[in-house]
């Protein structure tokens, strides 16, 4: 447990649901613009751990290897009272540090470079426009998640992989359990086994009968297929929900910027920095750097000792002034790509270009192909997930008019 | 002169520097890590460009040497 130079001091709890989408909690603000920037909280599993509140300080923990990713040790930062189960399934490569993790990711970034997403393009864009196509056929107001947002990167990653999109629904149920911070335990661990016993088969199917999709191809390297599972698992969860929660929260931020939107439809270079300035802005998975201390590290005037859970209030480090200027401004053309919103070290994202290119693509078709698109209802009545480990909206409805 | 230097050790072929400037940077189709296909900056705009994608390596993977 972490110790603050021998005196006892209770940590205060750290508050962790949003009550402005656009800004981190008022308490991470605080805490990142202390003395230090560096403060000692209270988790919801009653861990005390090190809260890093500057960009400067997360960057700095994340390429440091006296910070470990080891999920399974007793101190790794954790949201809920219960321990994870863990035994399920090997480690996948955001749970490893080096040496280990340096093999486990190169086995598969092949399958993620710009050039490779580049060529998923033209399949986006047909799924894009099949999926905007289907939504103007229906009814008025269409809700934007069931649509277009949820669906789009859902079927995205199940191509890719190599997993039927007709067990779709499956996926989206169980990936959201895991999500939620309102399930219990076992819902948990049920949700995980169902996903992992599904993936077991598929992967038994494709080692008979190879197939040329990345988990095939997996195999065919000769990877191990415990590992391969690890990695289905890990891709599915991480391509489903993000994803779909940065085009929900991305399409109401620039509907409410009329001005703003038709600058970027006028030009679509204003697309990537765009985005990236959502992604900054919204830091949908903040509390996904965590790490646990294995040697004593001074930083920042503080010594973090070996042992002790840390935690970087990423949200408030991407609002940081000392980063970013008039950094709680939405500035579509910032450009900035010093945030932490895929992380930083090395574990960054290993989809995030596929997560730009499909960003784009939804973004520049919709607003083009829709012009009139429009919220039904007010945007700060949206029902946002502050319940959930990644933030989004569970359902945004959108109108239109009939083409003139 | 000032050169880029890739560390392919630390890559993790987050693809950042393809991002930052495509005509310096590459990465290799077989396991994702980087190419660097023009190491040498030829004006500051593209020595900008080489330092912007220093800082925003994830991995600490590129640097600039003289
Ligand atoms: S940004 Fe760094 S880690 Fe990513 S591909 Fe380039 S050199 Fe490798």
């Amino acid at each position: 447990m972490a110790t603050d130079g021998g005196s006892s001091v209770t940590a205060p709890v750290l508050q962790t649901t949003r009550r402005c989408p656009y800004a981190p909690p008022d308490e991470h603000t605080r805490l990142r613009d202390t003395a230090s920037g560096i403060s000692q909280v209270t988790l919801p599993s009653g861990q005390v751990a090190w809260a890093l509140g500057r960009l400067e300080h997360i960057r700095a923990m994340l390429t440091d290897p006296r910070f470990s990713s080891d999920r399974q040790h007793p101190n790794f930062p954790r949201f809920t009272r219960e321990q994870p189960a863990f035994g399920l399934m090997r480690p996948s490569m955001i749970q490893l540090d080096p040496p280990e993790h340096g093999p486990a990711r190169k086995a598969v970034i092949g399958e993620f470079t710009v050039r490779r997403m580049a060529g998923l393009r033209p399949r986006v864009q047909q799924i894009v426009d099949e999926h905007i196509d289907a939504m103007l056929a229906g009814p008025r107001p269409a809700d934007l998640v069931r649509a277009l947002a949820l669906p789009v990167p859902s079927l995205v990653i199940c191509e890719q992989l190599g997993v039927p999109y007709r067990d779709h629904d499956f996926f989206q149920s169980h990936s959201s359990a895991l999500l939620s911070r309102n399930v219990t335990a076992d819902e948990r661990q049920q949700a995980v086994k169902e996903l992992r016993d599904y993936l077991k088969e598929l992967i038994a199917e494709k080692a008979a009968d190879p197939a040329d999709d990345l988990l095939g191809r997996q195999l065919a390297q000769g990877n191990d297929p415990e590992d391969v599972l690890s990695l289905a698992f890990l891709l599915l969860i991480a391509g489903h929900e993000t994803t779909a929660n940065m085009i929900s929260l991305g399409v109401v931020t620039l509907l409410e910027r009329p001005d703003e939107l038709v600058a970027l439809r006028e030009d679509p270079a204003r697309t990537l920095p765009a985005i990236e300035e959502l992604l900054r802005v919204y830091t949908i998975a903040e509390f996904a750097n965590s790490r646990v201390a294995v040697e004593d590290v001074e930083m920042g005037g503080v010594t973090i000792r070996a042992g002790d859970p840390v935690l970087a209030l990423s949200n408030a480090a991407n609002h940081d002034p000392s980063a970013f200027d008039e950094a709680d401004e939405i500035k579509l053309d910032r450009g900035a790509r010093n945030h932490v919103a895929f992380g930083f070290g090395i574990h960054q994202c290993l989809g995030q270009n596929l997560a730009r290119m499909e960003l784009q693509i939804v973004f520049d078709t919709l607003f083009r192909r829709i012009p009139t698109l429009r919220l039904a209802a007010p945007a700060d009545r949206l029902p946002y997930k502050n319940d959930a480990f990644i933030y989004g909206i569970h359902e945004v409805p959108v109108t239109w008019e009939d083409p003139a | 002169m000032t050169k880029i230097v890739a560390d392919l050790d630390r890559c993790v072929g987050a693809g950042q520097c393809v991002l930052t400037d495509p005509d310096a940077f590459d990465q290799s189709d077989e396991d994702g890590t980087v190419v660097v296909i023009q190491d040498t900056p030829a004006d500051d705009e593209a020595l900008k460009r080489a330092r912007v994608a220093v800082d925003i390596c994830p991995s600490r993977a590129l640097s600039l040497t003289e």
